[in-house]
């Protein structure tokens, strides 16, 4: 027997009601040693920031294991808003390289990015500019295009990484088949 | 129900098989500036068996689950349950798994600050709940009945009465978010986020099934909604090995 999955619908602009519970962008604690902040803006098609948007992470903890493999407090996961003028910030741990089958893939953490005007989640996956060796060696990243790559790559700043996300256009953050 | 379906709309993105709506949808307008134009990557494939993330007791009380005792007194509206049971496409039940409900007032007004429409707020009324899923897959909620609202993506529109949910699946490419609305609401052949679902009976699973069984007498209305997780159209399917 196989069952029709249920289809998506839009999170709507007041998807703040249901998540603002668990969206406080802390993968974990500030204080927590180590942590990094990850930041950035979504923008539209037009360049206006998208201020009605969450954004769901997922990543692997510094020595590339998932939970619950990962063990301990370790969920991997966070939500931030963008109602300060389409920026969301995670405050988190880099992730780790993660072993698969064959290969090792580079650092990297998934956004799942919901809103007003999404029928349905648009995922993407950041990688990190000061990871040049890894990201060589991710046998799905070393893969894609160059003007993909470019725009997958967060860039360093004090205290973490910027990766602005652009929804449509010239600009266009890539995205992966959800 | 019959639903009458839009004229053709051209896609923003190269799309094969799926029931899901696509992202390029210009009788909504929101999608025109918003709706990713490049084709899609395909998905890591270690990604579409990965464990999503787990949510537990403690983040979720019992009483969550009640959206009409967050207030001081009852919310303004006509009370209903709506429950279900969250499977996987084949039919297993998807258990211990967050479960999460936004939606207007009875009203049809959000408690939110961009939401303007004048109609009244109601102080007894937050509109969010959220509960885990049990070991069969089923979840429960109770709450009021939304009510409809304009919304100006055109001349007199009007959303049907709908409530927002959100379904953690077991694995990462399993997410859902999606709405439910209600059996014989006029306003849904209208509606281009539902006649956005190209097939008529996928989109018809939005709605949710009167349920006299699950009726509470003389205090709320029964609504069933079942939801199926589909293994996500990243994941790759895995050869079992038949020893």
């Amino acid at each position: 027997m196989t069952l029709s999955p249920t289809p998506s619908q839009t999170a709507g602009p007041y998807v703040e009601i249901g998540a603002g519970w668990s969206s406080d962008g802390h993968l974990v604690p500030p204080a927590t040693a180590g942590a990094i902040t990850l930041t950035g803006t979504v923008l539209d098609g037009t360049g206006e920031p998208v201020t009605d948007a969450v954004l769901e992470f997922f990543q692997a903890d510094p020595a590339g294991r998932y939970a619950p493999e990962a063990g301990g407090e370790w969920s991997g996961f966070a939500r931030s808003l963008t109602v300060d003028a389409g920026r969301y910030s995670v405050t988190t741990l880099k992730p780790g390289r993660v072993a698969i089958a064959g290969a090792t893939e580079a650092p990297h953490v998934s956004i799942s990015l919901f809103a007003r005007g999404l029928l349905q989640r648009a995922v993407t996956y950041v990688y990190f500019d000061d990871e040049p060796e890894a990201n060589a060696a991710d046998p799905f990243f070393s893969r894609l295009g160059s003007r993909r790559q470019e725009r997958l790559l967060a860039r360093s700043e004090p205290g973490g990484y910027c990766f602005d996300i652009v929804l449509r256009g010239e600009e266009e953050t890539p995205f992966f088949v959800p | 129900m019959s639903v009458s379906v839009g004229q053709q709309e051209p896609l923003g993105v190269v799309d094969g098989a799926t029931l899901d709506p696509p992202y390029y949808f210009p009788s909504y307008r929101s999608t025109l500036q918003r709706a990713p134009s490049m084709p899609l990557v395909a998905a890591r494939p270690e990604s579409a068996g990965r464990t999503g993330p787990v949510f537990g007791e403690d983040h979720v009380r019992h009483e969550d689950s009640d959206l009409t005792r967050r207030g001081a007194g009852a919310p303004i509206g006509e009370r209903i349950i709506v429950h279900g049971r969250v499977t996987d496409s084949e039919g297993h039940p998807v258990a211990g798994q967050l479960v999460e409900l936004w939606q207007a007032n009875a009203a049809g007004r959000y408690a939110h600050v961009v939401d303007q429409h004048d109609a009244p707020l109601d102080p007894n009324f937050t509109g969010a709940g959220r509960c885990l899923t049990s070991s069969d897959g089923s979840y429960s909620f109770t709450t009021v009945r939304p009510g409809e609202y304009p919304w100006g993506n055109h001349a007199n529109a009007w959303r049907p009465a709908h409530l927002h949910f959100s379904f953690f699946g077991r694995t990462f490419t399993s997410r859902l978010v999606t709405q439910m609305y209600f059996p014989g609401d006029p306003l849904l052949p209208l509606d281009p986020m539902f006649t956005s679902i190209r097939d008529r009976e996928a989109a018809e699973r939005l709605i949710g099934v009167f349920d006299l069984d699950a009726t509470v007498e003389s205090y709320a209305l029964g609504y069933r909604f079942d939801v199926v997780l589909g293994p996500g159209r990243g994941a790759t399917p895995i050869e079992e090995e038949h020893s």
